[in-house]
């Protein structure tokens, strides 16, 4: 077997942090045991935290294929498992009859092969890449989808299989790697979540914060760095609509990296604050004395700190 | 994997019994997963098992690892954490503890759970008995309303008639009763809208390949008969926010019944009580039982009848639950006689993002009954320009009345609200 999962926790802290990913213990742990018992991941979270991140990070550092299925409303098994390719199949039959063959089942039996199947990303999901090793599944958004996709989904998160009636049922001779992401914009069913550990990722504490910036924006300066972490954790306290998340942080840093800065002032926190915060009411209640008095308070923390 | 163990043929439960014979970890998990069921967690064996083996999986020298461990197991909702830190660190430090605490933690922590079999009848009783009171209470005014009544039925053809328009601030508890028989029958026809999913048709553009080509088969592959497709439509979620302050309090109870009538239904419906504050209580008027549906609601709410601050629920309502419940396209119903205690501090704002966060917003006002309504309070000045719909609901015939604008297809938008902008 060339299993080359992680073997405990901080296995699966280092091989996060391999691929630039900075984790909680706490998200480790979890996703320790999605591997090892071979149970879906189920990741919770305001946008923008690193839900998806993790499905990337994970099919990087284990060298294994990536199979994303983005969820959208209307998701059916023909884009989401399978279909048939039914031009291809008129074209057979047509040569069929040329040809002057008239057994129906043969005829059946060649069109409703494997040929004819247009694999999609749950189907390719149950087959492993060539070096015998399962894929990883992203699941990505999954609330974006309805109901009837979710129970569709029940048969292939518990036993890792799809029935396709032509052919019969295709099985994972290993279960590939899932990881189901979801925004919460409504409550995904219990008996999805049952299957599966779930994980709330939240926003990071600054500590956390700060390391994922010095991974993520490398080049940025050290007193850069410090202040837009803090400044984004005082936002993340006030009455916001949306608060910023983690991709808002880095997003920002580098903003204000091209912009040439190497120290927030007033002014250019007011006029970049669209990176940070994506609501008007939000921006309109920030920009000016606000940003000005957080920004002091900020500075005057890091100097205390000091 | 490399250290799953070798009989891979035994079932989970017994793998586990052959590993933990002679240990205390299994049984104290499962100790403390029917503490967190009795806390109203939903687990079952199945979870225990699930724990027992996550716990094997991350070993037991870390205290932190063990406590995600079981995390991410017990926990499948966000809710839930913080009931779950709480028993984990009173188990797992002291359980004799936690017994004594439970008593304490939960009445705070209620899962909405089914009550217990042997809790039920003593919960009707109580009801029972508490609804005795209340009727006796209630007796003098309705004696003062009596004569009136007895010589309304005297004219009447039908009592449901009669019904139909009055008032329900002017019921005795009599007609409520037949007001609410008649509300339990309501149905919330709302057009549906199309969704992006399909459905065989014999008379659409869309060409059902799949079914098109199945046909063709058992026809034998001389003849290929198009079939199609169009497609499925689906009623919209929908969304009642319901204002239970104390000038609404005539009112209220009818509105719980027609929102459990609703409720219901269908699918896809989230009610919201407001007074003060925002009250989440769609689950509780899941329950079929209307009784009990409104008990637990009552007990959920800590504000019946007080003052009113719609601009604040409103912005709780828009901040923490639009995107779960408005993510899909709602209606949504707000039952409000506009009257803030804020003046409307704050509301027009919340307002306009709760409409442009919707896909109908439309508004029932008991007080717009009066011939001489007018839009003077400052509530009904900041929400009426932002409302797609305003109507009247007061009556039996007010709510059918509504129930038919639902079902009608789109309508002209800020009907009812044109006449009273103009003179505002």
């Amino acid at each position: 077997m060339t299993d080359n999962l992680p073997s405990s926790v901080d296995a699966v802290v280092d091989m996060l942090r391999g691929g630039n990913y900075v984790a909680d213990r706490s998200l480790s742990t979890a996703l320790y045991l999605a591997l090892k018992l071979g149970r879906p991941l189920f990741l919770e979270g305001e946008a923008g935290v690193g839900k998806t991140e993790i499905g990337k990070v994970l099919s990087e550092s284990l060298g294994r294929r990536l199979i994303r299925l983005q969820c959208y409303e209307g998701l059916d098994v023909s884009s989401a498992v399978y279909e048939w390719n039914y031009s291809m199949q008129m074209i057979d039959i047509r040569i069929a009859e040329a040809a002057g063959q008239q057994s129906r089942d043969a005829i059946t039996d060649n069109i409703f092969s494997e040929k004819f199947l247009i694999k999609r990303p749950l189907l390719q999901a149950l087959e492993a890449d060539e070096s015998g090793e399962p894929p990883v599944l992203l699941i990505d958004e999954l609330d974006r989808t309805d109901e009837p996709f979710e129970a569709f989904l029940l048969e292939i998160l518990s036993d890792f299989q799809v029935t396709i009636p032509e052919i019969g049922t295709v099985k994972a001779a290993k279960p590939p790697i899932v990881i189901i992401t979801s925004n919460r914009t409504r409550e995904i069913h219990d008996a999805i979540k049952r299957r599966c550990f779930y994980f709330w990722v939240d926003y990071p504490n600054a500590q956390r914060e700060l390391e994922i910036l010095k991974v993520k924006v490398p080049d940025a300066p050290e007193k850069l760095t410090q202040q837009v972490v803090n400044f984004v954790q005082h936002l993340r306290s006030r009455d916001l609509f949306k608060l910023p998340g983690v991709a808002e942080t880095i997003d920002w840093t580098n903003a204000l990296i091209q912009l040439d800065k190497i120290d927030l002032d007033p002014e250019t926190v007011n006029s970049s604050l669209g990176v940070l915060l994506k609501y008007q009411d939000d921006i309109e209640k920030i920009q000016g004395s606000e940003a000005a008095q957080i920004l002091d308070e900020v500075k005057a923390g890091i100097a205390a700190g000091n | 994997m490399a250290d799953t163990p070798a009989n891979t043929d035994l079932t989970p439960g017994m793998q586990l019994l052959d590993r933990l014979d002679d240990n205390k970890l299994a049984p104290n998990i499962m100790h403390f997963g029917r503490v967190l069921r009795a806390a109203g967690l939903p687990i079952g064996p199945g979870k225990i098992i699930d724990a027992t083996l996550a716990v094997m999986a991350v070993g037991i020298q870390s205290r932190s690892d063990f406590y995600w461990a079981l995390h991410a197991v017990f926990v499948n909702r966000r809710d839930q954490h913080e009931l779950f830190d709480q028993a984990f660190h009173i188990f797992w430090k002291d359980p004799k503890l936690l017994e004594r605490m439970m008593g304490i933690l939960l009445p705070s922590v209620d899962g909405g759970e089914e009550p217990a079999p042997e809790e039920q009848p003593l919960r009707r009783l109580q009801e029972a008995l508490s609804q005795q009171q209340e009727n006796e209470s209630d007796k003098e005014e309705e004696q003062e309303q009596e004569e009136e009544i007895e010589l309304d039925a005297a004219m009447t053809v039908s009592e449901r008639e009669l019904l139909q328009t009055m008032d329900f601030e002017e019921m005795s508890a009599d007609e409520i009763e037949a007001a609410k028989r008649a509300i339990s029958h309501m149905r919330l026809p709302i057009t549906e809208i199309p969704t992006r999913r399909y459905q065989a048709s014999n008379r659409q553009a869309r060409v059902d390949m799949r079914a098109t080509m199945r046909a063709a088969l058992r026809s034998g592959g001389d003849s290929i008969p198009l079939k199609h497709r169009k497609r499925r439509t689906r009623p919209p979620p929908l969304v009642i926010l319901c204002d239970i302050s104390g000038s609404m309090s005539r009112y209220t109870r009818m509105f719980l019944h027609f929102m459990h009538a609703v409720t219901n239904d269908r699918d896809r419906v989230h009610t919201f009580l407001f007074g003060t504050r925002l009250t989440n209580v769609t689950r509780y008027l899941r329950n079929k039982d209307i009784d009990l549906a409104i008990e637990q609601v009552t007990d959920a709410v800590e504000d019946w009848s007080g003052g009113t601050r719609i601009g604040e629920s409103l912005s709780d309502f828009n901040r923490f639950w639009s995107r779960r419940v408005l993510g899909q396209g709602a209606i949504v119903i707000l039952i409000s006689d506009g009257l803030d205690r804020d003046a409307g501090r704050g509301l027009h704002m919340e307002i306009e993002r709760l409409h442009k966060s919707c896909r109908r917003l439309i508004w029932l006002n008991p007080l717009l009954r009066f011939d001489g309504f007018q839009p003077k309070s400052q509530g009904i000045q900041a929400i009426l320009p932002s409302v797609d719909e305003f109507r009247p609901v007061h009556n039996l015939s007010s709510l059918e009345e509504l129930i038919g604008a639902l079902n009608r297809p789109g309508g002209p938008r800020k009907q009812g609200v044109q006449e009273w902008l103009t003179e505002m």
